[in-house]
């Protein structure tokens, strides 16, 4: 190609650039980033009877500004916001080690399964996806209830006694609205979160390195350990954070499948807006959940930024 | 792998699968149960389809819902693929953290945050400029935002694996940019395209909250409804209208991986006959 016809092209280039780059990048700029403005801002403003009040407000040639921190201050003095994000961080922690847990070893499998079949595996997990995630939650209801298929399982099996005495639930055959059927309902819906990134990480691995480690006299056990799981690294980071942030701020499984032992902060925002209508203290519970979610936010789209430029 | 190791883990993956497909199959064989108490078995009936069909409300919720999927689904390519084209395309450009960090953002960032936030923004513009009235558009607006980011994802997987030797070659030969994208970049990335498409309408087929707090009067979606139902208690009419909808994405989903799947046999035949050169 010739340096003026590249010049011609890459100019015309810039001008598509601009369009392609701009059109999403202001759709973002206006419905993403500046809500989250007006919620920073609203969250210090005060509560009028029906409207909140303006920040800065110009009147008899005076300028004023009030700004409300009170809905802060009483965040961080009421029990009820601090023990409910308390209680998000901690299932929300649960949920991604059982996750964790169950994926990684499925995931792993799933790597290690026939190339021919690995394809229809991975179609198997991502199925569920289609069909409606307020469903299947819905479904665990029934399974969890008296006479459901789980709860009559848990029971024949005795499994009743040793999660009353982990307080998982409060009394032997009741199942429901416990921090157990909340549990069973995230690890549920989220498993797939975890086990995607796993297995896109554990099948592009270099078995190669294994046999290496077989042939200088590593068992299997100590292989997976000293090779598979650092290497794996980026996809435990990704799918922890792919469960545990949203789990943070989860509103449906709760209210479907918690009990009042497990009051999310979800369900407080909701609450508060929804309930109190006091949109102010609703974004003030807002703000304090990002900053909850900050760092793992972070740390999730260091990874994903990661993983892709390994990819390419 | 040892034997212990196959067979542990081919129980692990069972065990997994069972877990993953026990719900589905539980709320398909319930939609038919015949009995006073939801959760326990009673003989077989259809008569939760009959009252289906009598629903006013839950008929009216899914035709608001399909409305608002179809357009969530379209708008949601269309912004997905400039989006993900921009990410692999062009690799340096002012702000390029930020937009990445916007567009993977409403993947992972809470429901109710995003909900709440877009409401309140929608909210004051309306004080402002007297529009949108809270309703159909609205919530069109917040699905089409978490819509976007998975949209982006899926076609931003697929042109990274697309060889840009291609685009070269057609733009060699002297065809615009607009000309390259529409006949070699867009049939290449057809199916992901597809698939953008389906998954993002089931997304917004789904949505609760972020159609809970976008919602107005008279605008009541489908899992708004359900949501309502399922929250007082177990509800059969849920079952049936779950088996319906599970039916229906069935059909969708694997017609339209055998439709990949044929255009995908056919591109490997065309690029073979192609490489082999005139005969």
């Amino acid at each position: 190609m010739s340096p003026a016809k590249r010049n011609g092209l890459l100019q015309r280039l810039m001008r598509g650039r601009t369009a392609v780059i701009g059109v999403p990048y202001l759709w973002l700029a206006l419905f993403f980033m500046l809500p989250f403005l007006i919620v920073l801002k609203i969250s210090i403003s005060e509560m009028e009877t029906v409207r909140f009040k303006d920040l800065i407000v110009y009147a008899d040639g005076v300028l004023r500004l009030s700004i409300k921190l009170s809905n802060y201050v009483f965040i961080t003095e009421d029990d009820l916001y601090f023990k409910s994000y308390l209680i998000s961080i901690k299932y929300a922690a649960a949920t991604t080690f059982w996750c964790l847990f169950i994926g990684y070893p499925f995931a792993y499998f799933m790597a290690r399964a026939k190339a021919t079949l690995q394809p229809a595996l991975l179609m198997l997990v991502m199925l569920p996806f289609w069909t409606s995630f307020l469903l299947r939650v819905y479904a665990w209801k029934g399974l969890l209830s008296e006479h459901g298929w789980v709860a009559e399982a848990l029971m024949a099996l005795k499994l009743d006694g040793p999660l009353q005495q982990l307080g998982l639930i409060e009394s032997p055959g009741l199942f429901m609205n416990t921090p157990f059927s909340l549990l069973i309902g995230m690890v549920y819906t989220y498993l797939p979160f975890m086990i995607l990134p796993l297995y896109a990480n554990l099948a592009k691995m270099d078995v190669r390195l294994l046999e290496a480690a077989a042939d200088l006299g590593a068992t299997p056990w100590v292989a997976f350990w000293k090779i598979t799981v650092p290497l794996s690294k980026a996809g435990i980071i990704a799918g922890s954070m792919l469960v545990f942030i949203p789990c943070v701020g989860e509103f449906v499984i709760p209210e479907l499948l918690g009990g009042p032992q497990t009051l999310m902060i979800g369900r407080v925002l909701w609450d508060e807006f929804f309930s109190n209508n006091d949109w102010p203290m609703a974004s003030s519970v807002a703000v304090v959940m990002v900053l909850l979610i900050i760092v793992p936010l972070a740390l999730f789209n260091k990874y994903q930024a990661e993983a892709q430029e390994v990819k390419r | 792998m040892n034997l212990v190791a196959k067979y542990f883990g081919r129980g692990w993956l069972g065990l997994g699968y069972v877990f993953l497909y026990l719900p589905i199959l539980a709320l398909v064989i319930y939609s038919f149960n015949d009995s006073p108490i939801p959760s326990k078995w009673g003989g077989m009936t259809l008569k939760w389809y009959a009252a289906l069909a009598e629903d006013r409300e839950m008929l009216a919720g899914l035709w608001l819902s399909l409305k608002i999927a179809f357009y969530t689904a379209c708008g949601s390519v269309v912004l997905g693929t400039l989006a993900a084209f921009s990410l692999v395309k062009y690799r340096r450009f002012k702000g390029r953290t930020l937009f990445a960090g916007m567009v993977s953002a409403p993947l992972v960032m809470p429901e109710v945050i995003v909900g709440l936030s877009l409401l309140l923004m929608l909210v004051s513009m309306q004080r402002w400029l007297g529009f949108p009235e809270r309703g159909t558009l609205t919530i069109w607006l917040g699905h089409l935002l978490l819509g976007m980011a998975y949209a982006t994802v899926v076609v931003q997987a697929r042109l990274q694996d697309l060889n840009p030797q291609l685009e070269e070659a057609a733009m060699d030969l002297g065809a615009r940019p607009l000309q390259v994208f529409a006949l070699v970049t867009l049939p290449m990335i057809a199916q992901s395209l597809l698939s953008a498409w389906l998954l993002t309408f089931t997304l917004s087929l789904d949505d609760v909250v972020l159609s809970a707090f976008l919602s107005g009067p008279g605008a009541t979606t489908m899992p708004l409804v359900i949501f309502s139902r399922a929250r007082l208690g177990l509800s059969p009419s849920i079952n049936a209208v779950a088996t319906v909808i599970i039916v229906l994405v069935s059909i969708g989903v694997i017609a339209a991986s055998y439709l990949v799947a044929h255009k995908e046999r056919q591109r490997s035949r065309d690029l073979a006959a192609a490489q082999r050169g005139p005969t």
